[in-house]
């Protein structure tokens, strides 16, 4: 996606994203001062509602988690040269998933009930993006309409579903009915207890140790396997990749797939993890947070836990932050979130051309 | 008969900003700019319609800041785009949720009403026209249903001829399809792509712009958190089902609204042989149909060629 540069790497690894996500903090501090608050204190405030206590850092550490799955999800879409917006429909169709598992199998015992629930995540989350990778490979559907057809198409369905069907019997809003206790996926707070160390009580749960696993095997699968390298070919240039006698259809969508069961891990953090039942919104735009999110990780594990972090610390710290201030309500979030996807993902030649310019000078000296 | 013509006045009704998108991502794709943003154009355009309106109290004044704030919200577009050439489609969504947290925070702001603004009188909104004959227009439906709209409706209707013959008959049009065809023949004629992909972002943006103060100023009546709900991406299938062309993706426009018309009229009815179709099956049906369309199941939905890659000028 990104042009070819004349920076050396650590400037582009580091510096650029971190420019960039000054210039869209920037913007929104701009946003900021129009409304009548001071930016310095809200961040402040953020950072401290964040990070500043226990309470505030597991739920930062709760966001996290869903975001790495869903960043992780787009980044797997993108190693294939592919744009997939369409973690959110993915995740969705993830939480039926888990939740007919969840609900139809209840007489079961946890072992064996929450396996096939993540098992079940992964399968319908990878089914949802088949079809738009499938039509991609085979008939040439450029895949981002594709996508967003199919968010709203997931959106429908869900809708249908959680209104007329999995509603809890008597019960008027459209959610469904808890599921079984021993399905619940433990909280931290709770392993921890069992340790003897008492943690506030946050929904940061057991989901996150598997995110963290996700990285890992998604750093080993993508550059350290045959697959992985087949991946990357595809994605930098179809053309050779298909001289080289690569199977490119297959490629595209075993990749669309494995992007889709990524973000469908992210309703078991949820659902499993946190609500323990079904409702229409929980999938809340965690799908959309992925793409900044890979942008900012520019596509990699590392970056992506950490920008994971950022996006977390800033829905966290964001909350905490209009129970202070009124006037900053998540949507200010979302505005940031925006800006980010902006400066990272569409703007990177911005500041690409004055630096190279600056280090061409410097190394003239 | 009745029912027919109550079904075809709200088809009218709900098409008329859909068709504005849809013309609006028409330029843009056909210059060559993938156009996500139309969302956000419209959203952008509807609350700039909704706050001058409110302020001026005249519809017209509304109708202008819409166009002003969509054309502003495209040539963001155009700069990432055209300028720093940025990847679209991106840009796209940036925009969309940009403006989406932008809206309300703004709206809490300044009105204090939980993120919309305040509802706006009559003398602010665009009302049926009054033609010769009102109450006779009023007691009939079929008349109704085609002479009782707003003026904006009608603007609409012209909107489409005027497009349709820039597009394919005049020199603009020429340069607009060539520059989203084959940017670098273009280029060797002698034409300034760069300028064609700004004019093509500025009118989309101004389309844009009255989509965005119709939903407003002729139908809610203020502006409310998210109310575009999706409608730019419905116009760009729209588009794309009409495969690129002004009156087929008009055709798209109104198969969509009227989707949109008989769904709430079936609500909870049966009907012979099926039963009731439940209403989210109805509201997926335009999405379907883009899918089962660029699939190429239904003829060949085929872009235009240059369209998502920056124009970088060749030495």
């Amino acid at each position: 996606m990104s042009q070819p540069s004349n920076l050396p790497r650590w400037a582009t690894l580091w510096l650029m994203p971190v420019l960039n996500l000054f210039a869209a903090l920037l913007v929104s501090g701009l946003v900021i001062t129009l409304i009548g608050e001071d930016p310095v204190e809200c961040l402040q405030l953020m950072i401290n509602g964040a990070f500043g206590y226990p309470e505030g850092i597991g739920y930062t550490l709760f966001y996290t988690t869903s975001f790495i799955f869903t960043g992780l999800a787009v980044a797997a879409a993108f190693h294939a040269g592919l744009f997939n917006i369409g973690g959110e429909g993915q995740m969705y169709l993830a939480g039926l998933g888990v939740t007919l598992v969840c609900l139809g199998l209840d007489f079961l015992p946890g072992w064996v009930v929450i396996p096939l629930a993540l098992l079940a995540s992964m399968v319908f989350g990878a089914a949802w993006a088949f079809i738009p990778g499938y039509l991609q490979a085979k008939r040439g559907s450029h895949i981002v309409v594709t996508t967003i057809m199919f968010n709203f198409i997931a959106s429908a369905l869900m809708t249908w579903l959680l209104v007329d069907k999995l509603i809890m019997p008597g019960s008027q809003t459209p959610a469904t009915r808890l599921f079984a206790e021993s399905a619940w996926i433990p909280m931290l707070h709770e392993l921890a207890a069992n340790l003897g160390v008492e943690l506030p009580q946050t929904p940061l749960n057991a989901t996150f140790f598997l995110a963290l696993l996700a990285l890992v095997l998604f750093y080993l699968m993508v550059w350290r396997s045959h697959w992985g390298y087949t991946l990357r070919t595809v994605g930098l240039n179809e053309k050779a990749a298909r001289y080289a006698g690569m199977p490119v259809s297959k490629v595209i969508i075993v990749a669309m797939c494995f992007s889709g069961a990524l973000a469908g891990l992210a309703a078991v953090n949820e659902l499993l993890g946190s609500t323990h039942r079904m409702n229409l919104a929980f999938t809340n735009g965690i799908g959309f947070v992925g793409i900044a999110v890979a942008l900012m990780g520019r596509n990699h594990p590392f970056g992506i836990l950490l920008s994971a972090l950022l996006f977390g610390a800033l829905t966290q710290g964001g909350l905490d932050l209009s129970f202070e201030k009124p006037a900053i309500t998540h949507e200010m979030i979302i505005l940031t979130q925006g800006l980010i996807i902006l400066f990272c993902g569409a703007l990177e030649n911005l500041f690409q051309t004055p630096l190279a310019l600056a280090f061409k000078q410097m190394t003239k000296r | 008969m009745d029912s027919f013509f109550s079904v075809l006045d709200a088809t009218i009704r709900v098409a008329t900003p859909l068709v504005l998108a849809a013309l609006a991502g028409l330029f843009s794709e056909r210059s060559g700019i993938v156009d996500l943003a139309l969302e956000g154009k419209m959203l952008a355009a509807a609350f700039a319609a909704a706050c001058v309106a409110y302020m001026m109290q005249s519809p017209w004044a509304g109708l202008a800041a819409g166009m002003v704030a969509g054309v502003m919200v495209a040539l963001l577009h155009g700069i990432v785009s055209i300028g720093y050439n940025g990847n679209q489609l991106i840009s796209g969504v940036a925009l969309n949720m940009m403006v989406s947290g932008l809206t309300p925070v703004l709206a809490l702001a300044w009105y204090q009403q939980g993120g919309r603004t305040p509802t706006l009188d009559d003398a602010a909104r665009f009302r049926s026209v009054e033609l010769p004959f009102a109450d006779a227009i009023a007691a009939s439906a079929p008349l109704k249903a085609l002479f009782g709209h707003n003026i904006l409706v009608y603007l609409a209707v012209l909107v489409i001829v005027v497009v349709s013959w820039v597009v394919y008959k005049s020199r603009f049009g020429l340069r607009l399809r060539a520059v989203g065809e084959n940017p670098h023949a273009a280029d060797a004629a002698g034409i300034n792509v760069k300028l064609v992909r700004y004019l093509a972002q500025s009118i989309s943006g101004a389309l844009c712009g009255v989509a965005g103060a119709y939903l407003v100023l002729a139908q809610t009546g203020a502006f409310i958190q998210d109310m575009t709900a999706g409608k730019g991406y419905l116009a760009l299938a729209a588009l794309i089902f009409g495969k690129w062309r002004p009156w087929a993706a008009v055709s798209g426009c109104l198969l969509f609204a009227f989707t949109d018309a008989i769904q709430i009229r079936l609500q909870g009815s049966e009907l012979p042989l099926i039963g009731s179709i439940p209403d989210a099956f109805i509201q997926a049906i335009p999405y379907v149909l883009t899918v089962v369309l660029l699939a190429g199941f239904m003829g060949r939905a085929v872009a235009p060629k240059a369209i998502g890659v920056p124009f970088v000028k060749s030495r």
